[in-house]
């Protein structure tokens, strides 16, 4: 029997909280709140975001009348999703094969990290030195 | 002690830039107080990097070129000997091959050598990641025995993983350098290919 509930949708470093129907394993939300979470929607080309679109091999097992079931959301595009029902909350992360392909082209990844000051240093910022990444921690 | 390679080197067009992937910037203070930096030294909460770079355990170190791509892929080197009675890699040959690179552009790997010694992220990898990407917001949500079903699940599906295994340890409330750590010491630490790749050294020695 399906419930109406509010979800949190975590990507990166945005948590959105939107309205989802939970039906056993099945978490399913609107084809608008979709898009207004994720800016994916589907349409006759496939799941698309803006101009980018994916073929989707079983449309009927991605949404129908009861909305987009996001595990096979997720799966549609290669991602990540761990998933916690009972908590109300899913991360959906990058996928293996967008990672390994950033990787490949050697481009140092670029990022954006705060100092102790709480200011932000971006990597891009020393094109034209030498930069030794150094990652650590206290533990 | 980078701030003192930065003091060296810094003229030569070079810049370390450090990144604690720790739970909060009060663990990470102490290091970055003591050393009193003039290059950036960050603080990657949300493990940006790791993914971003596939660290799998720390120290880890990156070389990127001036046109912002990597000649030197992660490698777990140190700049210090404190812990070579552990792992048994000495400070000097590193900070030396340092030199060389920075002074005579040597020591770079080729694009080749770069790809055949990147670990390739894996569907589990990444999954492992979003799983500790959920505890982490869990936690954050004083949802703390939920998180600790997802930092377990991270940790089972990236065993090699220690920026999750043992990563995790203080925000669960473990010890780092405790009973834990030690069992999970006995797996034997995660290697970077790059372990076949010794440093050479260099031939441009320290000079005052």
């Amino acid at each position: 029997m399906a419930t109406s509930e509010l979800f949190t949708l975590i990507d990166g470093d945005r948590a959105t909280s939107l309205r989802a129907s939970i039906d056993g394993d099945a978490v399913r939300v609107a084809p608008d709140v979709l898009r207004g979470a994720t800016g994916w929607e589907l349409k006759p080309e496939g799941l698309c975001q803006g101009d980018l679109c994916i073929p989707v091999r079983d449309p009927a097992a991605l949404a129908d009348a009861r909305g987009v079931d996001l595990v096979a959301f997720a799966r549609a595009q290669g991602r990540p999703l761990a998933l916690d029902i009972a908590e109300h909350v899913a991360a959906l992360g990058t996928s293996a094969a967008e990672r390994s392909a950033r990787l490949a082209t050697l481009e140092a990844p670029d990022f954006s990290l705060p100092d102790l000051h709480g200011r932000m240093h971006t990597l891009s910022a020393h094109r034209g030195k030498k930069a030794l990444l150094i990652v650590y921690a206290s533990w | 002690m980078w701030q003192a390679m930065y003091q060296e080197l810094g003229s030569h067009g070079f810049v370390p830039i450090t990144v604690a992937l720790d739970k909060d910037p009060e663990d990470a203070r102490p290091y970055i107080e003591r050393a009193s930096p003039t290059h950036p030294s960050l603080i990657d909460t949300q493990h940006v990097v790791a993914e971003l770079y596939h660290v799998i355990n720390v120290p880890t170190m990156i070389w990127i070129d001036e046109q912002g791509r990597i000649v030197r892929p992660h490698d777990s080197q140190f700049g210090t000997d404190t812990f070579t009675a552990f792992h048994g890699k000495h400070s000097a040959p590193y900070l030396d091959a340092l030199r060389a690179w920075v002074r005579e552009g040597k020591g770079v790997l080729d694009p080749a050598a770069v790809r055949s010694h990147q670990i390739q992220p894996t569907p589990e990898t990444q999954l492992a990641r979003a799983h500790r990407a959920l505890a982490w917001w869990l936690h954050q949500q004083g949802r703390v025995e939920a998180a600790e079903r997802h930092f377990l699940r991270a940790g089972e599906l990236a065993p090699k993983d220690w920026t999750i295994r043992r990563g995790s340890m203080p925000i669960r409330g473990i010890n780092p350098m405790g009973l834990e750590f030690f069992e999970l010491a006995k797996e034997g630490v995660p290697l970077y290919p790059m372990e076949e790749l010794p440093v050479e050294g260099g031939t441009s020695r320290k000079t005052s």
